[in-house]
């Protein structure tokens, strides 16, 4: 009797009902199953999928047939032949044509009641206001650089309360998709409750670098006559030009420039895709890796969304190398992250100067900071070393810490110096959530009031 | 877990009961590090470092060094760095400004340093990679070279090699090659 009269929508969200409409054992504690829910989830949550690539072209499909209605993709690169094996929203008309636009236009003409919208531009071109208007950030990214920005603009949003605990309205929920071949993860960061990108950076190996002189000289590998055209036959042929990896000349130079030297000293295997992968630091992408991990994510942000089941916790690996092998690891959140973790808070009267300030570090018991340099946002308040920058700041030392971090009534600022007592002094970067004394204090109330 | 719907009108409140700032751009965990190491720095008195975008971008500086022993003694060599927003989870990059007749850094610049490359370690700081530099030019070896006619003179002749760095130190020729004034 509840079926709806339209066929078609009614079997696409038969499934999904099963989900939505009843009550369940693992569920979150704020699950409330109904027909609410899933009017809800249509109408007032928002995603952002970052990236449009192998991962973000399966992300935008599974996410749209999953019932969210609201979606936006960011990404700033645009389609090339290589991409069409796996990028499936794409056709050989589109070559040329911004990755994001494509992509929301084709899930859209397939999945009636989307909505996507595009954002053909780099992450670092939107204001920080722009991210804060969705509900989750999911990210389909190939690179650390571009997961690190994202992650602190979200972790960015979390406040803490007094007592050091998050609060719940001002979390970003990221769910975060990778694959390298036939290995891919998946993982959901709560800022605050579960570790962010920054907590676990050391989960991605460095980067394989060859030694110059091996390149120059005794080249052995297909990579190391790759890295000897990118690295230093560039700079020797186009003097003050730098090599751009997102040109396709320029990748096409360095293609051509491997190969001659690898017929030089008789070395097989330079290819054009191993050219991009090398100089990119990318391993071939395997759609069916792109469509599991993106399957896991997508289910990750329905619970999320819904509270329909437990997220899990909160780092599942895929192996699809030899058989198939998935985990998931419960990683622990690094306490004193400078990203997420809370920060030692200090409260400040407005008059306080800079100067008193890196005293009284000094003689906190959870500090003790003895020659602090201070930054706020963007700006190096006071640096102890070297003397040429510790001239440039010297001047703000006797202005009051209240003026420097713009009259807000609390924020955030990053110090570092030689914490401990005694022989045991080690050298230390610490955040700190600085906040005034009778300034805002009426926001204070409503917020304590609403915890 | 999280209460999305409740938290909808509540998150709106917030940002309008909030002071009205806008939310401001900070550094990256890459660029707090540096300025940790920056803010550390011990150099010796034969290195200097200078910032040309100011205080407020540490990202890109010149570290100068004038050897105080060696082949090298007199010169004065300019290397900029350039710094990764994921420092240190990646190298700085780093390239002599002058072109200098030395056997591990080529006609362009860059520099075969271990600690730049295959041996970098984000528990190394900014600190270690200029001494590294610094010890480029009072022990420059014959092993790894990136200018190898360079490191064939050093190894099979020091005498002339030390004749050859003086003359390209002064802006001279050797061979075919003009090298920078840095004296
Ligand atoms: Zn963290």
């Amino acid at each position: 009797m509840a079926q709806s009269t339209n066929s078609s929508s009614s079997s696409r969200s038969r499934d999904l009902d099963k989900l939505l409409l009843r009550p369940g054992h693992l569920v979150a504690s704020t699950f409330e199953p109904g027909t609410q829910l899933r009017d809800d989830l249509e109408e007032y949550v928002k995603i952002l999928v970052v990236g449009a690539g192998g991962l973000g072209c399966e992300l935008l499909k599974d996410l749209a047939l999953s019932g969210f209605r609201n979606l936006e993709v960011i990404d700033m690169d645009t389609i090339e032949v290589s991409n069409l094996n796996r990028q499936f929203l794409f056709r050989l008309q589109d070559v040329g044509k911004p990755k994001a636009e494509v992509a929301a236009k084709r899930v859209m003409e397939r999945v009636s009641g989307v909505n996507i919208v595009p954002h053909f531009c780099r992450i670092e071109d939107k204001e920080l206001d722009f991210y804060s208007e969705f509900s989750i950030i999911v990210l389909g990214l190939d690179s650390i650089e571009a997961r690190s920005y994202i992650n602190a603009v979200a972790c960015g949003f979390l406040e803490y309360d007094s007592e050091d605990n998050p609060r719940e309205e001002t979390m970003k929920p990221m769910v975060d998709g990778g694959t390298e071949g036939f290995k891919g993860h998946a993982r959901v960061i709560l800022p605050g409750m579960t570790p962010c990108f920054e907590c676990t950076i050391w989960l991605f190996p460095p980067q394989v670098k060859f030694p110059l002189c091996t390149l120059a000289e005794t080249p052995r590998t297909a990579a190391h006559c790759i890295e000897y055209a990118h690295l230093i036959k560039w700079d020797e042929v186009h003097s003050g030009k730098s090599f751009d990896p997102d040109n396709p000349e320029h990748m096409q130079w360095v293609y051509l420039e491997a190969s001659k030297r690898a017929e030089l000293f008789g070395i097989q295997g330079v290819t054009y895709s191993l050219t991009q992968g090398v100089v990119k630091n990318i391993i071939p992408a395997i759609a069916s890796t792109n469509a599991i991990i993106s399957a896991a994510c997508a289910l990750e942000t329905l619970k999320l969304a819904s509270g329909c089941s437990k997220t899990l916790s909160n780092y599942l690996t895929y192996n699809g190398v030899e058989g198939l092998h998935t985990k998931v690891t419960e990683f622990v959140k690094d306490k004193e992250c400078l990203v997420c973790g809370p920060g030692i808070l200090i409260e400040l009267d407005t008059s306080v100067t800079l100067k008193s300030f890196i005293d009284q570090l000094e003689d906190h018991p959870k500090l003790l900071i003895a020659g602090a340099s201070v930054t706020h946002g963007r700006n190096n308040l006071y640096m102890q070393a070297p003397p040429t920058l510790e001239e440039l700041t010297r001047s703000n030392l006797s202005l009051p810490l209240f003026d420097l971090m713009d009259k807000s009534s609390e924020g955030i600022v990053h110090v570092t110096g030689l914490a401990g007592k005694g022989d045991k002094k080690q050298s230390c970067l610490r955040k700190l959530r600085v906040a005034f004394k009778g300034v805002g204090g009426i926001t204070d109330t409503d917020m304590a009031g609403g915890a | 877990m999280i209460r999305l719907f409740k938290v909808k009108e509540k998150q709106r409140e917030i940002a309008e009961n909030s002071n009205g700032m806008p939310p401001t751009k900070k550094q990256s965990p890459g660029e707090l590090r540096l300025n940790k190491d920056i803010s550390e720095l011990n150099l010796p008195k034969t290195c200097s470092i200078k910032f040309p975008n100011g205080k407020d971008d540490l990202m890109n500086f010149e570290v100068t060094v004038k050897p105080d022993e060696g082949y090298y003694l007199g010169g004065k060599f300019t290397f900029t760095f350039q710094i990764a927003t994921i420092y240190p989870h990646e190298a700085p990059k780093v390239k002599c400004r002058e072109r200098v007749y030395h056997p591990n850094i080529d006609l362009d610049g860059n520099v075969c340093l271990n600690i730049l490359r295959e041996d970098w370690k984000p528990v190394l700081n900014i600190n270690t990679v200029i001494y590294g530099l610094y010890h480029l030019f009072t022990e420059p070896n014959h092993e790894d070279p990136l200018n190898s006619e360079a490191a064939a003179v050093l190894r099979d002749n020091p005498q002339q090699f030390g004749t050859n760095v003086k003359r390209a130190m002064g802006g001279g020729h050797i061979g075919q090659t003009a090298f920078s004034r840095c004296m």
